[in-house]
């Protein structure tokens, strides 16, 4: 019984929407779409002329021709989806801001990453490798707060071995490092 | 004649430098001092001989010398005189004529100085700079020659020639097509100086690296030598950017002032790998690790420089089909590889002797996160690089353009940016070679509290975006750390010397100005993250066609179209400029007056009525792309919240790199730094 009444429900909701679906899009019909609802679609595409210029602020008149084209698929209530596939449909993937994730397009959205991932790699060997090569160099190195062989500057060893209040330490290696760059 | 004048001054030049690689070739390896003197004092020539050549090219845009192509294109009568004089790098052909003008200045000023403790290096720095100075000249005499004049063919074709076609005859226009209206504005007449400035002054690190190479001097002499003129590439590069970003601003009239175009790119991609070297050779300097890595920023950062060059001047962005067709970007091309070849080669061949004296010991040493901060540049970079060259390799590849546009950049640049932040944070409380978390959770504590409490009072003012709350809290953190650096570095110096409070501040800042001017330009640099959050995050923009005593409303301000008015300006071009009336609150704020200038030419240029505060701008355009009348116009208002922070943190930058560059007197004579 239930059921019953719920896909009643489901029918009376869809063919009510039937009904209100058209009048709505008929009456989104009326009022001249806004420049702002134009350009929040024109933002989006880029002028198939001009480089690398945004549609809703160029200043030619191919581009004002094809803002107007915009208002009027607007006005007949045709959704961004199909208004910027339009554009591409006819000037090609270049109108839209980023190419479409289809064919050698992947590329681009791939590369950067890893690439990026490759050097956080490359960066995480190289720290093992180091810390490997620290600890059978100089045993305890880490431990004692030695200073590491060859150490151009930085903090002496007594620092961390005499374990001082915080900012005495601080205040030492400051001068430290003053003092080795005089 | 004058022009036949100039032209061969610029051969004469171009064969004096080719002469002074060879001998300074010849000197190194046949041992002879005598060569390299040689090498040195052509070097030195080329600066009065260029000079001369570039005073006659403006001479000639002052005066008026239509019946040369490039005078031609870049000025007209109606110019005033400073504009006639930055004219010179109005156009392709005066660029590249400034290009070569200052790497000449920036050479003879390095062959200038007591080379006694680094003779050896001495020919090799002379052969970098000369190369790199022959090439220009060679663009300039042989493609884009700026005393060719024009010549009318026996078929009746104009053609700009330095030498007389067969049958062709003189031509002398009476006035020239004058400087695009967009590059009158002071913005564009500083900025291409500015950034050249910096492309070309690091030039002078990278000739160092390269004569270290070929030297096999492995210490960080060549770093020790050239930081000055690292930091002034950088200032100038950093400088040349926002001065582009600030004319955007002004005179583009779309609201904004970067739009991840790939001009600008190119000029932003050597300054990534510049700021990383900046950082990168400190690690050098205090414990000789990344000797390596240094040598391949400097190599990257020059062949970015050229690309850079490459990239805005060889019509490769329009499409691959101009490149190929335009005689410049062959030849470019062919110099970035041959160049990027030979150094790469020369640092594999050296690669051994460059290996770190001392290994790293902890994650959270200052060496470890300078690492990560070169890695995070590394990213952006990559991010750049590949956006910029997809459409080229698509275009290759499947005949089709596409575009790589502000989302694409976004996207990923801004997590790489945010970790940047975090590691400005971060970097300025951890230790040089050992480290541990938690010493350096010890030091950050306290500059985090106050940190935290920038978010909570964001989300109680209603602040939900979950970037925006990152975002600033990173800022204030930055901040808060940067400040809390210099307040226990002054209060230690007060209880160790006994000293009043401002002075071991004083002291303390003069006696490490490297350390805590590098501490300024951080805080500039979150400073001007605060316009930038304050610009993606929260602009808002609206467009409506306006009748006299109607109005727009927008963030809480209403603006009210009082008039228009049209009128000639005495140079000629055509102002319409309308009235607008603020309001706030409905309270009066004041006028603003959007106009657009029409040229002689007929080239429209779109200035914006702004009001600016430390809280937002509010910039107007008279849409002069649409309809416009007396009675009725269209505006397009933008709201930028926070955005002159972006400008303020920019000055603060200039201030951070004086206290951090000022030189110091006994330091230099310890160095012997040029």
């Amino acid at each position: 019984m239930k059921t019953k009444n719920i896909c009643l429900l489901i029918l009376s909701l869809v063919l009510i929407s039937a009904i209100l679906i058209p009048t709505l899009a008929v009456s989104a019909q009326q009022p001249t779409p806004s420049d702002d609802e134009v350009n929040a679609i024109a933002r989006q595409l880029y002028c198939p002329v001009c480089e690398n210029t945004p549609l809703d602020v160029c200043p030619t008149t191919a581009c004002h021709q094809w803002r107007e084209l915009i208002r009027q698929m607007l006005a007949e209530g045709k959704s961004e989806a199909e208004i910027k596939q339009y554009f591409v449909d006819y000037y090609g993937a270049r109108v839209l801001s980023e190419p479409p994730t289809s064919g050698i397009n992947w590329l681009v959205y791939v590369v950067p990453p890893l690439a990026f991932l490759a050097g956080v790699y490359l960066l995480l060997r190289a720290f093992q490798t180091w810390k490997r090569a620290a600890k059978n160099t100089a045993p305890g190195t880490e431990l004692s707060g030695l200073p590491v062989p060859g150490l151009v500057t930085g903090a002496p060893p007594s620092i961390e071995a005499a374990r001082p209040a915080l900012d005495d330490k601080y205040v030492e290696r400051l001068e430290e490092e003053l003092k080795k760059r005089k | 004649m004058l022009a036949q004048f100039g032209f061969g001054v610029f051969v004469l030049t171009f064969l004096l430098a080719l002469f002074s690689v060879g001998a300074a070739v010849a000197g190194y390896f046949g041992n002879s001092d005598r060569w390299v003197e040689a090498a040195r004092r052509a070097m030195l020539l080329t600066f009065p001989l260029i000079t001369l050549g570039t005073l006659t090219l403006v001479y000639l845009l002052v005066t008026g010398h239509y019946e040369l192509q490039y005078v031609y294109a870049v000025t007209s009568n109606d110019m005033p005189f400073y504009l006639k004089v930055t004219a010179l790098w109005g156009g392709q052909a005066g660029s590249l004529v400034l290009w070569s003008w200052l790497m000449s200045a920036f050479a003879s000023a390095i062959t200038l100085r007591k080379w006694e403790r680094d003779r050896e290096l001495l020919p090799w720095v002379i052969v970098v700079t000369s190369v790199t100075l022959a090439f220009f000249l060679a663009l300039s005499i042989l493609y884009e020659n700026p005393f060719a004049r024009w010549w009318q063919t026996a078929l009746g074709d104009f053609v700009p020639r330095m030498f007389a076609p067969a049958g062709a005859l003189a031509v002398t226009p009476s006035d020239g097509q004058g400087l695009n209206p967009l590059l009158r504005h002071p913005g564009m007449i500083l900025h291409p100086p500015m950034l050249y400035l910096g492309f070309v002054a690091f030039v002078i690190p990278f000739a160092f690296a390269i004569a270290a190479l070929v030297t096999g001097r492995s210490d960080d002499r060549w770093i020790r030598l050239t930081r000055r003129w690292t930091l002034v590439a950088w200032l100038f590069l950093s400088l040349g950017l926002v001065l582009g970003m600030r004319w955007a601003y002004d005179v583009l009239g779309w609201g904004g002032y970067w739009a991840w175009d790939p001009v600008e790119i190119a000029a932003l991609m050597p300054w990534l790998t510049g700021t990383a070297f900046l950082h990168s050779v400190m690690i050098q300097e205090k414990r000789g690790m990344f000797k390596q890595w240094n040598m391949l920023l400097i190599i990257l950062t020059y062949s970015l420089v050229i690309f850079g060059t490459f990239l805005t001047r060889s019509g490769v962005l329009s499409s691959v089909h101009a490149f190929a067709e335009s005689a410049i970007g062959p030849m470019f091309f062919a110099f970035i590889g041959i160049t990027f070849v030979i150094s790469v080669a020369l640092l594999i061949y050296r690669w051994k002797d460059l290996r770190a004296e001392v290994e790293m010991t902890s994650f959270f040493s200052r060496e470890a996160l300078f690492l990560l901060n070169n890695l995070l540049f590394m990213g952006v970079l990559i991010v750049c690089f590949w956006g910029v060259i997809f459409p080229l390799i698509s275009e290759l590849v499947t005949g089709q353009k596409v575009t790589v546009g502000p989302p694409f950049y976004l996207r990923a640049n801004a997590p790489l940016f945010g970790a940047l932040m975090a590691l400005m944070g971060i970097a300025p409380l951890s230790a040089w070679g050992k480290s541990t978390y938690k010493t350096l959770g010890r030091a950050l504590w306290k500059p985090s509290i106050p940190a935290a409490i920038v978010p909570i009072v964001l989300v109680i003012l209603g602040v939900r975006n979950w970037i925006a709350l990152v975002g600033f809290t990173l800022v204030a953190l930055v901040i808060f750390v940067t400040l809390f650096e210099f307040w226990r570095g002054a209060r230690s110096r007060q209880k160790k010397q006994n000293e009043n409070f401002l002075v071991a501040f004083w002291r303390l800042a003069g006696h490490n100005r490297r350390r805590y001017g590098g501490y300024l330009i951080h805080l500039s640099m979150v400073v001007m993250a605060i316009g930038i959050l304050g610009m993606e995050l929260y602009q808002t923009t609206t467009q409506k066609t306006l009748a006299v005593g109607e109005d727009i409303q927008i963030s809480g301000y209403t603006l009210r179209f009082d008039s228009l008015a049209q009128f000639p300006y005495t140079d000629g071009r055509i102002v319409t400029r309308a009235v607008m009336s603020v309001f706030k609150d409905g309270k009066f704020l004041g006028e603003l007056y959007p106009r657009y200038d029409y040229y002689p030419d007929g080239q429209p240029m779109t200035i914006a009525g702004v009001r600016s505060t430390l809280a937002d701008d509010l910039y107007v355009v008279l849409v002069n792309w649409e309809n416009v009348s007396s009675a009725e116009a269209p505006f397009k208002v933008y709201h930028n919240p926070l955005v002159n922070w972006l400008w303020i943190g920019s000055v603060m930058f200039i201030f951070g790199f004086l206290v951090a560059a000022w030189p110091d007197r006994e330091e230099e004579k310890r160095a012997g730094t040029i």
